[in-house]
């Protein structure tokens, strides 16, 4: 029953989702509002719609139904409650639903805003939403349908298959094949919906850009529309980012929190292309500059997000062979290239229009730093595409298997962020139209003067590798120069306006929040550079199997073996859990517990590794392997991490930044508040 | 002389055993560290993007014993990589090596920099070209009133505002 409701609703959505994007088209075409309307109206009803199905997959989930193909290939008896939800996305039929669920209820946001002036935009969103819906969800319903069900024949053999064949009846199995283990920790329950959030919400920009060059309209209307989409956009996919390292970091058990992985990159990607073009729209709002070049980074960022769900999911990145052994990765293939074809097609056929209203008159101005840190992401964006798509391309045309991995994105992206960290620190003191080198040159010079007494103070601590040196001057002087200038602004507002200088830092930050929230985020970017340079060229690691009571040594810590017990859990996993203390010089900083879960019904171990976090340094061990008779001897891989907690918490910074930026401006009525509140003091005010 | 002569032969044999031999010699076990130092470079022959130093199965920890045995022995890293590359193909290699069509991977990223970078240069180039003259100015880029191109815009805008 739930099953068929949840099918039923699908079909309905599916079809719903065809006619609002050729109702869209015929109202935007044929200047009928009613079109238009009706188009709107069956968008909008697509999302209860995918809602209802989604409710009867988790109900389905939850009930342990596994007479549901989906439900036996990724739920299990002993699997907890929340586990269940989270198995929504825990395999490939239920994160394409989820996909389309998400993008259905931003849709219903989008259409419900106040168009008011810009009414002319929503007849082709509608549209462009439209196709995409029904893309992701025909998925669903022809290709990875998760409510397929098992039937057994007459002749007692299995199919799964959504309709009953003729004379089988409906078989159930006593237990599923449960959740991947991989897949029960916090940083992958939440990673995949904000990363889906972020794709999704990408899709947004790219169907007003669609809208505007259909329409002809120009100007940057539609970037300010959808500057908060794009920030959303940017905001979740970081999330996700951020969380899926924290989850690799827990889980993966080798020290370490990026791994040049494919998987990684594919959602990299779009990252890339999207933190240019946040950086590029401002240039077009403020000068009327890379019009064609906007439009371009948001075709590529919309078509990056679907080679991001289509590489995840088609199974090509292991083997070139999953691509035919499935519709779903031709489908994609084809839905790629037919919406690059289009979109690209209408750029061109606008591109005489969207020619720049300014030239650029100064290589030191901020629209041109703006354009160098476009050119820095896409030189990154290609050393990831060309990384990933390598293999395949070998595979196909040579038959020869390449793996590109770690040393050649390293080699390749670090002049790179180099030269981000480089014009970050700049960028800040730059001004729009005009800027010489010498008026740069002279608001440089007092944030750079700090920065080097930073780094003559950091070599004289003892560090001496030319990277790490690069690395934190660079750091040292974003963070100089962010001060510099924001301190700089409060001054001037200060003395200007005779405030206190407490207000005048409120009021400024609320006036100008895209900015200022912008320098929050660079912030929260240089305590991750530092966490990045702290693993990269300070790790050091050691292994070795050592008998209770005995001890391995690393730089300056001791790590010692306590003890080791080998128990079964009601969960259904065999855990070895040694205790181990560990001692930095002489004085005892802790005692962790290293684990290798066994999971009985996958079959497959997960690695916990004992962690000791400061903001100094972490201390990660591994138990590799122990001697399961006598329980005597053990193998543990010590990694000793410097500095690596700056990155979970320039990630912090880094959300709070984009939070702010993409918070409304300040109003008057706000100032007010404030201003009184800094007055009379909060308790006097708010009493 | 013929002592002489047996005596350059022998220092000539002991030159031989000394400077061939010690490639094949018997090694002491090398360490945990000093295998797994050449294991990250390694990758799995058979799961997906995994470095032998950190692969949990228990195939890779007997491809990690097989890398330590071939140390033993006193084969190379370079021996050891070839050996693995050989067994199971490029794939157990970090990077492509530079064979065949591999040269690709290694060209095209910079040069992808080096065109964005020419292109980039080509704007500002062809910006300045652009005199006042023909129509764009930049001469109140910096002032607080609108420039001639902000001003159409608005006035566009309030056309569109009151054809509604």
């Amino acid at each position: 029953m739930a099953a068929n409701l949840g099918f039923g609703s699908l079909v309905i959505a599916f079809l719903l989702a065809v006619y609002s994007s050729v109702a869209g088209c015929m109202g935007g075409l044929k200047k009928r509002a009613v079109l238009v309307e009706s188009g709107r109206l069956g968008l909008v009803l697509i999302f209860p719609l995918v809602s209802l199905s989604i409710g009867c997959l988790i109900y389905l989930l939850l009930n342990g139904r596994y007479e549901i193909q989906y439900v036996y290939s990724v739920v299990s008896n002993d699997l907890p409650f929340y586990l269940r939800i989270t198995a929504l996305w825990g395999g490939q039929a239920g994160s394409l639903l989820f996909w389309s669920f998400l993008l259905a209820g931003l849709s219903v946001l989008i259409t419900n805003n106040h168009w008011d002036r810009d009414i002319e935009f929503l007849p082709w969103v509608i549209s462009v939403l439209g196709i995409v819906l029904a893309f992701f969800i025909s998925l669903s319903v022809f290709v990875e349908n998760p409510f397929v069900r098992f039937w057994e024949l007459p002749d007692g053999s299995h199919l799964a298959s959504m309709m009953m064949p003729a004379g089988a009846t409906i078989y159930q199995a006593d237990n599923g094949n449960g959740l991947n283990p991989l897949l029960r920790h916090p940083g992958m329950v939440f990673h995949p919906p904000l990363l889906y959030l972020g794709f999704v919400s990408f899709v947004i920009p790219f169907s007003f850009a669609m809208a505007a060059l259909i329409t002809g309209r120009t100007d940057d209307r539609w970037i300010r529309l959808t500057r908060r989409w794009s920030l959303m956009a940017w905001l979740f996919l970081s999330l996700g980012l951020i969380l899926g390292a924290r989850w690799a970091y827990d889980v993966l058990g080798w020290g370490g929190y990026w791994g040049w992985d494919p998987v990684e990159i594919s959602a990299f990607m779009p990252w890339l292309t999207g933190t240019a073009f946040l950086h590029s729209v401002v240039s077009q709002e403020k000068r009327g500059l890379f019009k064609r070049w906007n439009i371009i980074l948001i075709i590529l960022t919309f078509d990056l997000i679907i080679l991001g769900t289509f590489l995840t999911r088609s199974g090509v990145l292991s083997s070139v062979h999953a691509f035919s052994q499935s519709a779903i990765g031709p489908l994609f293939l084809v839905f790629i290239a037919l919406t690059f074809g289009v979109s690209v097609g209408m750029l061109l056929w606008r591109w005489n229009d969207l020619q720049s209203e300014n030239q650029l008159t100064s290589l030191f101005s901020r629209e041109s730093v703006f354009l160098f840190n476009n050119l820095i992401f896409i030189s990154l964006f290609i050393v990831c595409f060309w990384g990933v798509v390598y293999p395949v391309i070998s595979d196909v045309f040579t038959g020869q298997k390449v793996t590109v991995g770690p040393p050649f994105y390293e080699r390749a992206t670090a002049p790179l962020f180099a030269a981000m960290l480089l014009l970050m620190g700049i960028a800040p003191l730059t001004a729009w139209g005009h800027s010489t080198a010498r008026t740069l040159g002279k608001s440089l010079i007092k944030p750079l003067l700090v920065a080097v007494l930073i780094l003559i103070i950091i070599a004289a601590s003892g560090v001496q590798s030319p990277g790490a040196l690069l690395g934190f001057g660079l750091v040292s002087l974003v963070v100089t120069v962010t001060f510099y200038e924001y301190g700089r602004g409060v001054h001037i507002r200060s003395q200007q306006t005779g405030e206190p200088v407490l207000l005048s830092g409120i009021k400024l930050a609320g006036r100008n929040r895209r900015r200022y929230g912008g320098y929050i985020i660079h912030l929260g970017v240089v305590m991750m550079a530092l966490g990045i340079i702290g693993i990269e060229l300070f790790q050091t690691e050691t292994q070795g199997t050592i008998a209770r009571g005995q001890s391995l040594k690393l730089d300056d810590l001791t790590i010692s073996f306590r003890d080791l017990a080998v128990f079964d859990t009601h969960d259904g996993r065999n855990i070895a859990r040694a205790v181990v203390n560990i001692k930095q010089g002489d004085n005892v900083i802790g005692e962790i517990y290293p684990r290798r879960d066994y999971y009985y019904e996958s079959q497959q171990p997960v690695t916990v590794p004992g962690v000791i976090s400061t903001f100094a340094e972490d201390i990660y061990v591994i138990l590799v392997d122990w001697q399961s008779i006598s329980l005597q001897g053990a193998t543990f891989k010590v990694y000793h991490n410097p500095l690596v907690k700056w990155l979970w918490l320039g990630g912090f910074v880094f959300i709070l930044g984009t939070l702010l930026a993409s918070w409304p401006d300040l109003t008057l009525d706000e100032e007010r508040i404030i201003r009184m509140v800094i007055r009379h003091g909060p308790e006097e005010f708010f009493k | 002389m013929k002592n002489r002569a047996f005596l350059f032969s022998f220092l000539f044999l002991l030159v031989l055993i000394i400077g061939i031999q010690p490639a094949y010699a018997q090694q002491p076990t090398p360490s945990d560290d000093r295998v797994n130092k050449l294991a990250r470079e390694i990758y799995c022959p058979v799961c997906e993007n995994t470095p032998l130093d950190v692969c949990p199965t228990k195939a890779c920890a007997q491809w990690r014993e097989l890398i330590r045995e071939k140390m033993t022995e006193g084969w190379t890293d370079r021996q050891i990589k070839d050996f693995f590359a050989e067994q199971y193909g490029d794939r157990v290699l970090a990077e492509p090596p530079l064979t065949g069509t591999n040269w690709l991977i290694y060209i095209l990223p910079p040069s992808g920099f080096l065109l964005g970078l020419w292109l980039v240069f080509r704007v500002f180039f062809t910006g300045r070209k652009i005199t006042p003259e023909e129509g764009i100015s930049d001469s109140t880029v910096s002032s607080p009133v609108l420039n001639a191109s902000e001003t159409n815009r608005v006035e566009e805008e309030l056309i569109r505002y009151k054809k509604r």
